[in-house]
């Protein structure tokens, strides 16, 4: 496998050293961006596998990096990288097309194995996340008023997310479910498409009670 | 209907039944009431939620994206437009509208208005004011004033068969209802402004109060971390505790623990954070207020964090709450050392009493999942007392389950 190359896009300089120095060698860090627009087209110009993305930045946030980049670079993931718990800019930044979020305070031996992940397509779920996520889609509907299979987690996708929300990583995930970590990533892979498609009215309205989309 | 009654209401300070009754009084005369509701409707500035002072500083500062006018919002306002036109050709057709020679001037006069308008939308006013002088307002504006002359002009060339008083008269009005609908915006908003600005005041010196208050805080641990730049546990644990004072100001997670059971398990997280310097990660689904059976839940969680802080030897500890409104949940889980639970019974009074016996007390279940070098896996779940409903039956032969994984 060719080692993967990822660019680190966040306003603070020292992050992106700390980042750097603890993620280079196993993957080859080809650019480095402080704000949007440099972002933007430093990505362009590199097209790595994989960006590593801040949340809050100037110019609009990693959203706005997002949005001007997916349509034109649908081979770049994006993972979110942030302090901010906030739900609003979590969730945001999922649904306009990132494959996963972690906090900032992530190992660097875990943020690597988030990189592998996310190139390979795959979603990453930090505990949080997941607790955003049922969260989201909390609240009980009667089946026969779902008309989109899109608006609600199955009943496995929700035990995966429950277990990821009480810190299991995938692995034991697979273990405690009796399923192969192939399911694990299948589930949580569907949990995220769900996440950017659904237009379930209970998580519109909870997205619009945080003032988001 | 879309709360805009209420909103004036509010603005006004009187009760929203007289706005109710203005309106509909409103409707008699030419469709008035209607047409100022969906007006109003349209360009009400919708409230804005107060954010806390981080994400308000992020917002301000562009570090954040902020919503933009979607589809729904385009189809919002032609809909509401096109029941606008709707009402009015309605009470044209009734007859009792407004002469024929002065509809279309007005029409167009309208149309015009609310190009105008447009400019002064909540979200359209920021951009103006950091790009005043953009081609697409300066278009904008002389298109709306254009149909406003042309309205005008075409009033004044039918001007025929109608007493030359009335006519004068009304000119003057529509010339000041039209004056007072271009400067509305501005007037408004300078109102808004002052209000605001008086607002932004009282905030800013208690900001300023807690910044120098978190300042402190965060110098003496700065302070502290040079001091103790050899022993990384202490610094871990330092830097742990800042960062969560720091958030929870920035992030508005400052509840009390007596509060609910989501601030209670982060009272105690933080507790066993400082005490045995282990970081602990709470993450909840939903929340609970915390009455007696929800509190012995929140306190046998706290023994179950305490257990695993000091004997599982680990760098972290998830605990994970929820609640569905029937039973509430809460998990502590670690990855350190585990321990046989069949041994429990004997050298492990404290689990026995302060975590199983407390939670059945109040009708819950415990299940301890362990095993040497597996880590373990505290489930604590106690049902959801509904209104006043009496309280569950003691505990009977539930005997807690407990499993050894594999």
């Amino acid at each position: 496998m060719t080692t993967l190359r990822v660019a680190i896009v966040d306003d603070h300089a020292m992050f992106r050293t700390g980042v750097r120095a603890e993620i280079d060698g196993p993957v080859d860090i080809v650019a480095e961006a402080e704000d949007v627009d440099s972002a933007v087209k430093v990505i362009a110009e590199t097209t790595p596998d994989v960006v590593l993305l801040d949340v809050h930045m100037p110019g609009g946030g990693g959203l706005e990096v997002i949005r001007r980049l997916h349509l034109r670079h649908p081979d770049t993931k994006f993972l979110a990288l942030s302090v901010s718990d906030a739900a609003e800019d979590v969730i945001g930044i999922i649904r306009a097309g990132a494959r996963g979020y972690v906090t900032k305070n992530i190992s660097g031996p875990e943020l690597l194995d988030a990189i592998n992940r996310v190139a390979q397509g795959d979603a990453v779920f930090s505990p949080r996340l997941a607790g955003f996520v049922l969260d989201a889609f909390a609240g009980t509907i009667e089946v026969a008023q779902v008309d989109e299979e899109i608006d609600r987690l199955t009943e496995r996708e929700r035990e995966v997310m429950r277990l990821i929300a009480r810190g299991y990583a995938y692995k034991e995930v697979a273990k405690e479910l009796f399923i192969s970590i192939k399911t694990v990533e299948t589930h949580v892979s569907s949990v995220l498409r769900k996440l950017q498609l659904s237009s379930r009215h209970e998580l519109t309205r909870w997205a619009n009670d945080r003032r988001l989309i | 209907m879309g709360g805009v009654a209420t909103g004036v209401a509010e603005h006004f300070g009187i009760p929203v039944l007289y706005v109710r009754l203005a309106f509909i009084v409103g409707t008699w005369f030419h469709g008035m009431g209607v047409i100022a509701y969906l007006l109003l409707w349209r360009f009400l500035p919708l409230r804005q939620p107060d954010l806390s002072p981080g994400l308000e500083s992020a917002t301000r500062r562009g570090l954040r994206t902020s919503g933009r006018p979607g589809a729904f919002e385009v189809f919002q306002t032609v809909a509401l437009g096109a029941v606008g036109v709707g009402v009015m050709f309605m009470i044209q057709a009734s007859g009792r509208g407004i002469a024929g020679s002065l509809f279309a001037p007005l029409l167009i006069g309208v149309i015009g208005l609310a190009v105008i308008w447009r400019q002064f939308d909540d979200a359209a006013w920021g951009r103006w004011m950091r790009q005043t002088k953009g081609f697409g307002f300066a278009m904008r504006v002389a298109a709306g004033a254009v149909l406003v002359a042309s309205a005008g002009i075409y009033f004044l060339s039918q001007e025929r068969g109608w007493s030359a008083i009335v006519d004068l008269a009304s000119a003057v009005a529509v010339a000041g209802l039209g004056l007072l609908l271009i400067l509305g915006p501005w007037i408004t908003k300078l109102l808004g402004d002052l209000s605001e600005e008086r607002r932004e005041r009282v905030r800013s010196q208690e900001r300023a109060d807690v910044a120098a208050h978190l300042h402190d805080s965060v110098l003496q641990t700065l302070a502290l971390l040079q001091k103790n730049a050899g022993d990384s546990a202490v610094v871990a644990t330092l830097a742990r505790r800042q960062e969560r004072e720091l958030r929870a100001w920035l992030y508005g997670n400052d509840e009390k623990p007596g509060d609910s059971l989501v601030a209670a398990l982060r009272a105690s997280a933080a507790d066993v954070e400082d005490a045995h310097r282990v970081p602990v990660e709470v993450i909840a689904v939903g929340d609970a207020a915390l009455d007696p059976d929800v509190a012995a839940l929140a306190k046998a969680a706290r023994e179950a964090m305490i257990n695993a802080a000091k004997h599982a030897q680990v760098d972290r500890i998830d605990v994970y709450a929820e609640t569905d409104g029937r039973t509430v949940e809460v998990f502590v889980r670690d990855r350190g050392v585990g321990f046989d639970t069949d041994s429990i019974a004997e050298d492990r009074m404290g689990v026995r009493g302060s975590i199983i016996g407390r939670v059945e007390r109040h009708g819950g279940t415990v299940t301890i999942r362990s095993s040497p070098g597996e880590g373990t896996e505290v489930a604590l779940s106690v049902p959801v007392r509904t209104g006043d409903q009496a309280p569950p039956e003691p505990a009977t032969e539930r005997v807690p389950t407990e499993e050894v994984s594999p």
